[in-house]
């Protein structure tokens, strides 16, 4: 591939993308010169009444993964088991109950809270993360509790979100001595979920064959969803990616040279060996098209009411993707599958996230009966490079690749 | 002593506890978690059963719960999976942490047996929006009681279950009671099968038994000698082997914060005209599990003061691996203990197998060391 041609590759808004994540941090970090709170809060976490109370949001599992693609998760976690924290426990937690002592990471560590909101919708480690927080930042903390939807949404969890939403902001006035302004709430709801069909445009492109993006620049440009969900920076930002995606398809710029082969991705990237992984994928001439895991930031669309933002969150938080059955999780995969058409499924069994792991295997064979798909499953973790054993992977990958092909050559009479 | 030696047999033998239930023609409800509303499983009719690993080889569970699953749930799901669980009628699945949300998942999809519940929990109990919900879901899974049992289940059923449970949970507190007060008079293994026994045998004969062990070592005399007093903190143990290794270094167990000990008995269900609620509040009371949340600091607090109140020379904390609740929490009970100057010491464990040998020594080391 010549230079240019590489260079044409290359997603121009990432720059931009950078300086605002750039600016967010650097606010945040300043946020007490400035007389602002901040509120650390979980990567699915309700952030618009923080967005709407002028308070900045810290998302800790940003950091996290911060921490796991410069590649310092390593160090980070061994200092915390020096604390005594098992080194089974959570990569992400490891590395930012640690970096919260000794200060290291990326960005020398992340600005002291003035307050935590916890929502469990992701997992149950949330709950003991931001309790140790707790105790050691000494602020409050918020919980949002969102049950288990194991089969369905009942009225009595509607009833016990919905109450919490309005304990929430009560939670929010009292910490920040400021009345909640309901206007102005309405307003951030509206930008939110703009944000949310913004990302949800994004990821849907790469239904295109061939596929202008891979999950690989969908982890990257996840970042916003997650951090500015609420505000007009990430509206316009993401407007501007999906013009730059459509573009991609008139002009007929893939992401991978010479297409062939599409993936699906299962749970959290493996940040500390992306580039591998890309181009391990790409030099099989095959292209992970998308994931289960950033489309977690628009799979709950359906349940928010743009105009009624605060009655419908309860709902829209509380059935994201991690907070229901595994048949139903089942059912989006193979959803997915046909959406994006893909030839196989690659899964990460990720040692750091057991509500996300625990399962797999049962999707997997699920995925295998209905779709037909060639299924595999990588060992390793999203921040902990002990986990991950990269010839054994390899060697794994490049099979699977091998049977992804032969179930879509021509001359393949098994093909159905 | 004759009612311990009825606890020991049983715990040995569970599938002939399960078979006499069956006999009499009772169905069996069985549950992983101390959160198990059994109040509501033994109003309806149905026997409440408490499953533990039977420890045999993963092997059809591992084609669904990978290796860093813990021990338990992976045990659990192997004796099912594998038939060893055929006398249940039906299974209950409070929420309690991420391992066991999905292997209810797991066990739902398989659907082997014919009654299935979820019952989710609120995982914070400081609100009266918890505590309304905590009610709606004891409700709800009453309703589903009910229609399994094609009856009504009273308010009169409900005081019949609650007398029973009260006063097992009411003896249970009195034995340990006892042991703190004169230390060694009952073995910890034998403790541990009175616990476990009481988990899952009739529980009308539980009731009946556990009065008369009460009696008989109110007039037990203190051992000559006293070991070190150990409070022990932890998920569950279910192997008495591990007491009976603590009590041979020279120890000697005078309380525990246990899922298998004094966190299951803890609180009695107030007399209440409103049943339900009283059930529901008795949950939240309770001595509180990582898995839940009441403050921060809550489990802190409470491992100090019952080794304050046990006057314990070390807290031994027994952990699974891969549990993460108890795990995370370990760090900040320590240091607890730690500024308190209470000694303790932190052992992993693995339901499926023990290395007795290690243990020991590290236990040897610990007393000597109090």
């Amino acid at each position: 591939m010549s230079d240019s041609l590489s260079e044409k590759r290359k997603i121009k808004s990432a720059k931009k993308m950078r300086d605002i994540m750039t600016t967010y941090y650097l606010d945040a970090m300043t946020a007490e010169q400035n007389n602002k709170q901040v509120a650390w809060i979980t990567s699915g976490g309700p952030v618009e009444p923080l967005v709407a109370m002028d308070i900045i949001p810290i998302y800790p599992e940003n950091h996290g993964a911060m921490i796991g693609a410069s590649k310092m998760g390593e160090d980070l976690c061994i200092k915390a088991e020096d604390m005594g924290y098992s080194s089974d426990l959570c990569s992400y937690a490891r590395s930012d109950i640690s970096c919260s002592i000794v200060k290291g990471g990326p960005i020398g560590g992340l600005p002291k809270p003035d307050m935590l909101i916890c929502c469990n919708n992701i997992c149950g480690t949330v709950l003991k993360w931001y309790e140790i927080q707790a105790r050691l930042y000494n602020v409050p903390l918020f919980i949002l509790d969102t049950p288990v939807c194991h089969t369905g949404y009942s009225p009595e969890i509607a009833r016990y979100v919905r109450a919490q939403i309005d304990e929430y902001i009560i939670f929010l006035e009292k910490v920040t001595k400021k009345k909640f302004d309901h206007d102005k709430m309405a307003r951030v709801g509206r930008l939110a979920f703009e944000g949310q069909q913004l990302w949800r445009k994004i990821l849907n492109t790469t239904a295109h064959k061939p596929s202008p993006m891979s999950a690989f620049d969908a982890f990257f440009f996840l970042a916003l969803i997650v951090t500015l969900r609420g505000t007009q920076i990430a509206v316009d930002f993401y407007r501007d990616l999906l013009t730059e995606m459509d573009q991609r398809i008139k002009d007929g710029i893939s992401m991978v040279p010479n297409e062939t082969y599409r993936l699906l991705w299962d749970n959290l990237p493996v940040w500390y060996r992306l580039k591998w992984l890309s181009t391990k994928f790409s030099d099989h001439n095959a292209c992970l098209v998308a994931d289960t895991y950033t489309s977690a930031w628009c799979s709950a669309l359906n349940y928010i009411d743009e105009d009624n933002f605060l009655d419908s969150m309860a709902e829209a938080y509380t059935r994201i993707y991690l907070n229901i059955g595994v048949d139903q999780m089942a059912d989006q995969v193979l959803d997915m599958i046909k959406f994006y058409d893909v030839n196989g499924f690659v899964m990460h069994s990720n040692r750091s996230c057991k509500p996300y792991s625990f399962g797999q295997m049962d999707i997997m064979k699920i995925v295998r009966k209905k779709a037909g798909i060639p299924v595999l499953m990588i060992e390793a973790d999203m921040v902990d490079p002990r986990n991950f054993s990269q010839s054994q992977v390899e060697t794994r990958i490049d099979a699977f690749m091998e049977i992804v092909k032969q179930r879509n050559s021509p001359n393949d009479l098994c093909r159905h | 002593m004759k009612e311990i030696d009825i606890f020991k047999d049983a715990v040995k033998d569970v599938s002939a506890i399960a078979a006499g239930i069956k006999k009499k023609q009772n169905k069996i409800i069985g549950y992983l978690c101390s959160y198990a509303p059994e109040e509501l499983i033994y109003a309806a009719g149905f026997h409440p059963m408490r499953l533990f690993s039977s420890k045999s080889d993963i092997v059809l569970a591992e084609n669904h719960l990978q290796a860093y699953c813990c021990s338990m749930v992976r045990g659990v799901l192997e004796d099912s999976l594998s038939g060893r669980l055929d006398f249940l009628d039906g299974t209950v699945f409070p929420h309690t942490c991420d391992s066991i949300q999905r292997m209810s998942d797991i066990w739902r999809m398989k659907g082997k047996y014919d009654f299935f519940a979820d019952v989710v929990l609120p995982v914070k109990l400081n609100t009266p929006s918890a505590r309304t919900y905590m009610m709606d879901v004891l409700n709800k899974f009453k309703n589903e009681l009910e229609t399994a049992a094609g009856k009504e289940i009273t308010d009169a059923d409900l005081q019949a279950s609650i007398k029973t449970f009260n006063l097992i949970r009411k003896n249970l507190s009195e034995i340990y009671g006892l042991q703190s007060q004169k230390p060694g008079i009952i073995k910890g293994a034998d403790l541990s099968a009175i616990v476990k026994g009481s988990m899952i045998m009739d529980r009308d004969e539980v009731a009946e038994l556990l009065p008369a062990i009460v009696d008989r070592l109110k007039r037990v005399t203190t051992p000559g000698k006293i070991g070190k007093r150990i409070v022990v903190s932890g998920s569950i143990c279910d192997s008495p082997d591990i007491y009976t290794a603590l009590e041979a270094s020279g120890g000697v167990i005078v309380g525990d914060d246990l899922c298998t000990g004094q966190r299951w008995f803890d609180g009695e269900i107030l007399d209440d005209k409103n049943p339900m609620a009283a059930i529901a509040n008795r949950y939240i009371d309770r001595m509180i599990c990582p898995a839940k949340h009441i403050s921060p600091t809550a489990r802190g607090e409470n491992i100090i003061s019952l080794a304050k109140k046990n006057r314990a020379d070390g807290v031994i904390f027994i952990l699974f691996k891969f549990c993460d609740p108890h795990a995370f929490d370990y760090p900040f009970l320590k240091e607890f203990l730690d500024r308190e100057g209470i000694k303790n010491l932190l052992v992993e464990i693995d339901d499926q197998q023990q290395n007795l040998g290690q243990l020991s020594t590290r236990f040897e080391t610990f007393v000597h060391m109090i």
